[in-house]
């Protein structure tokens, strides 16, 4: 029993759940309607369900970002890479002269996805090729790429009448909201992809000791390549999802700090900055607890005034909670309880 | 000059790192106006007792005494204020600013308040000029060479009046002329009356700047001597020393093979012609037959670890070709050396080597699953049936495949890294220094496991330290010295004496290098002349 405890306390997903569960009852004394789901016309509502919705564009993200963190990486340059695919996808949208067929749309969608690949392997070859400090090489797009997404919308705010752009953002399949979906697939995809194949085991041998996976034959310049890549693949999603949620491109709002939330929602879930072993499914749980947080902000009626101390605050909470040193202290009392447990099992 | 009091004496010294004992119990002394050197093979103690001296450590045992009191040092700072400078193999100052600012950096003398530039720059124009060095203190540290830059870093430590100067290998990067400039430097320092502590991998410069040696080995040591009372080769032998012979039966094994099948011998597997590269190594031939052991024989920084650092591509060669069965081939990284089935299993187990927070056995297939591309996993069950059939063979503890590789010994990271080399079937298996720092029993098991892979066809490059564990398993030995080879012998019966006096033997012979031995010499190694460029990469 307590060797089951001792495991459950010592799992890297322990305390971001633990947080996530305290978020989530102190949103059910605030708002004791939080856990109803109901249906109407057809589709799911609820605060769950928004929660979901609201978290898929930073949730979609933070699968990049993961990767690239385990790779010794960041990549700063996700909000402005979101920003300039929205861009790109209204701006294509309102050139075109049928804004509401849905061969418009994927047209869109598509030209935005390609040009940020080309961004991404931009990163890649900053980072790779001419060995530029990751944070130093992704600042340069997250300055530029504003500047490009604000060219692109020539400064103005771009509205888009696209009722399948919409769709993208805010629609409704098989009850669920799509954002929900698209971010579903795309995490089952970066986990069987990483996990199925050997990709996730020479990404963090890299991450790990670049030097002993060079020589061991792990090509890294090509898998650095590749997790910018799939990265800024990752911001484009998300920013045709945020930009057709308000059906609007704003070159200076979409996706603003978002790389921030993405950074985060990876280190509450337990991946270490310093590269290495991940866990997607803690980028999942961490970036629920960002989510949740948000909306506990309004069921809760924190003054907006303070919505951003009080993120503060928790996110102080869970870093202080994941510290070296509070690990330290919790091993201690993690053997003493493995300890108890094999006195147990030793005396049945 | 023995006569006078010791500046720096250090009695029965210990330090202990968690499981070793790095210092045992270490006497040293410091004369002034005396340059001592300090000797030993990797993992001896040197930097540990140099770190000791500079209160980078704290010491577990033993007292130091400096002048006349003891004194105990609680970090690098109190040391430098004691009067005891250290300028380090890499140099630590900064590029950017002028020569003045780093030889005055953090010690400018202020007038107001606020640094006084004009007193800064003549006072570290009258410390060049107290080294009789002719640099311009407005230029910028950073346009210099290493060499120039190395002699600031003196001229710094001069500033603060120091008693003591250490110089941990400020030759390594250095050429001839730069090297003479250095020693008119350390001479005239020395006529000063500073003590100075000299470590360097060069025998010849040892003997010519060291006024005394204190060897170290295995923590331990071993003596101090006058560098004009002790040879060449029993100074080699006493930083070597011998391990008793524990595997007579290997070594008649091995033998056997030397004497019979001359035919399978000569099926060259690898040819390499004048491989070599600037500053590292200077060119060098070396073929390997198939199932030889060829030993690579050489005091650390003699170049044996760069030539089986070019031959596993590690690095690349910027001259001469490799041959693989009569085909050139360009072996330009680690990847192609590795699709060539040669692997190169490095000195530097924790750096290059293991991958500290992957499990045992993603450790063991790293190697090969990077050379199928990571669309082509190895199914679960293979990495499986692989990592316990290596753990089995090897004897790897504990026997867990999941248990992180950075939690074992250092012996079981040693067998997890020979498993993961083993797992690509190598054609050719490049073993730098793969018996350091583990234990006996380790050690055995490694080396009769290099026998049986030669048996079985494949050819070993073998690099140690220790010169009877190379002849106990060579066919065949090339010997390195300062960068260069020095001969390539048939192992029929080579003796360790014979070895040491070849890795020994002064500058003199420089010209014949073989003729010494009874056996068969190098090509000579083509010109190689002092490159500044190359020197100071």
């Amino acid at each position: 029993m307590s060797a089951l405890l001792a495991r459950i306390v010592g799992s890297r997903l322990f305390w971001p759940i633990v947080m996530l569960f305290v978020l989530f009852v102190v949103n059910l004394i605030a708002f004791p309607g939080f856990f109803s789901i109901t249906i109407k016309d057809g589709h799911l509502f609820g605060s769950l369900i928004d929660i979901l919705r609201n978290g898929a564009p930073t949730l979609i993200i933070a699968v990049g970002m993961t990767l690239v963190i385990a790779t010794r990486g960041i990549d700063l340059s996700v909000g402005a890479v979101a920003a300039i695919s929205g861009a790109v996808a209204c701006a294509i949208i309102l050139g075109s002269p049928n804004p509401g067929s849905p061969a418009t749309v994927a047209v869109a969608v598509l030209v935005a996805i390609g040009i940020s690949l080309v961004l991404g392997v931009w990163n890649g070859f900053l980072v790779a090729v001419l060995g530029i400090q990751p944070i130093i090489a992704t600042l340069i797009l997250m300055t530029a790429g504003r500047g490009v997404a604000m060219l692109i919308t020539e400064g103005q705010i771009l509205t888009v009448n696209s009722p399948p752009f919409k769709m993208l953002g805010s629609g409704f399949w098989l009850g669920l909201p799509v954002a929900v979906i698209i971010a579903a697939v795309l995490f089952a995809a970066a986990a069987l992809l990483t996990r199925r194949t050997a990709l996730g085991m020479l990404i963090e041998s890299v991450g790990i000791n670049p030097e002993a996976s060079r020589q061991a034959g792990v090509r890294a310049r090509g898998l650095l390549f590749g997790v910018y890549t799939f990265c800024a693949f990752c911001a484009a999603i998300a920013g045709v999802i945020l930009t057709a949620n308000t059906a609007a491109a704003d070159a200076n709002n979409t996706g603003l700090f978002i790389e921030l939330d993405a950074i985060l929602a990876v280190v509450i879930g337990g991946t270490s900055l310093a590269g290495g072993r991940y866990s997607l499914a803690g980028t999942l749980v961490g970036a629920l607890v960002i989510q949740t947080l948000v909306t506990t902000v309004y069921t809760v009626g924190i003054p907006p005034i303070a919505t951003m101390v009080f993120k503060a605050a928790v996110v102080t909470i869970v870093c202080i909670l994941q510290s070296p040193r509070t690990n330290q202290a919790l091993g201690s009392f993690r053997r003493s309880l493995a300890v108890r447990a094999g006195k147990g099992a030793a005396a049945s | 000059m023995t006569d006078t009091a010791p500046v720096v004496e250090m009695r029965g010294i210990s330090i202990e790192f968690p499981g070793v004992k790095a210092l045992d119990g270490v006497d040293f002394r410091m004369f002034a106006g005396e340059v001592h050197s300090l000797m030993g093979e990797n993992g001896a103690g040197k930097s540990t007792l140099i770190k000791a001296l500079t209160g980078v450590y704290g010491i577990d045992g033993g007292t130091i005494v400096l002048g006349s009191e003891e004194v105990s040092f609680s970090g690098p700072a109190q040391a430098q204020a004691a009067g005891i400078s250290t300028v380090y193999q890499e140099v630590n100052l900064l590029p950017n600013l002028s020569v003045a600012e780093n030889i005055m950096l953090g010690r400018e003398p202020r007038r107001f308040g606020s640094i006084d530039w004009r007193a800064t720059r003549r006072r570290a124009a009258e410390l060049l000029a107290g080294l009789n060095l002719e640099i311009d203190p407005t230029s910028l540290l950073g346009d210099h060479s290493l060499a120039v830059q190395q002699l600031v870093a003196i001229a710094r430590a001069m500033d603060i009046n120091a008693r003591v100067l250490i110089l941990d290998e400020p030759t390594s990067s250095l050429d001839a002329d730069e090297v003479a400039e250095l020693f008119r430097v350390i001479r005239s320092l020395k006529e000063q009356g500073v003590a100075i502590l000299f470590v360097s991998h060069f025998l010849d410069q040892v003997y010519e700047i060291a006024d005394r040696l204190t060897v170290l080995r295995n923590g331990r040591l071993v003596g101090e001597y006058r560098t004009e009372e002790i040879l060449r080769i029993d100074l080699v032998q006493k930083m070597i020393g011998k391990e008793l012979a524990s595997l007579d039966d290997l070594e008649k094994r091995s033998r056997a093979v030397v004497e019979g099948d001359e035919d399978a011998r000569a099926a060259r597997f690898l040819d390499a012609e004048g491989i070599g590269r600037k500053g590292k190594v200077q060119p060098v031939d070396l073929p390997i037959a198939e199932g030889e052991v060829v030993g690579l024989a050489g005091l650390l920084g003699s170049g044996r670890t760069e030539v089986a650092r070019l031959i596993g591509g590690i690095d690349r060669p910027d001259s001469g070709s490799i041959e693989l069965r009569g085909d050139g081939v360009k072996l330009r990284t680690p990847r192609q050396a590795i699709a060539h089935r040669i692997a190169y299993s490095s000195e530097n187990r924790r750096d290059e080597g293991i991958v500290g927070d992957l499990s045992v056995r993603d450790n063991i297939v790293l190697a090969l699953q990077a050379d199928r591309g990571w669309f082509r996993p190895i199914p679960k069950k293979r990495q499986e049936e692989l990592a316990q059939s290596y753990i089995q063979a090897l004897n790897i503890r504990p026997a867990d495949p999941n248990a992180l590789v950075r939690n074992l010994s250092g012996g079981n990271q040693q067998k997890v890294l020979l498993a993961r080399w083993l797992a690509i079937a190598p054609r050719l298996l490049i073993l730098d220094e793969p018996t350091r720092g583990i234990d006996i029993g380790a050690k055995a098991e490694i080396q009769k496991l290099v026998v049986n892979l030669a048996e079985n066809g494949m050819s070993v490059l073998f690099i140690s330290a220790e010169l009877e564990e190379v002849l106990r398993l060579s066919h065949r030995v090339a010997v390195m010295r300062d960068r260069r080879m020095v001969a390539d012998l048939v192992n029929d019966g080579l003796g360790v004496e014979e070895l040491m006096a070849l890795i020994a033997e002064g500058s003199g012979d420089e010209d014949n290098p073989g003729e010494a031995a009874s056996a068969s010499p190098t090509p000579p190694a083509g010109p190689a002349p002092a490159d500044p460029e190359g020197a100071l990469r």
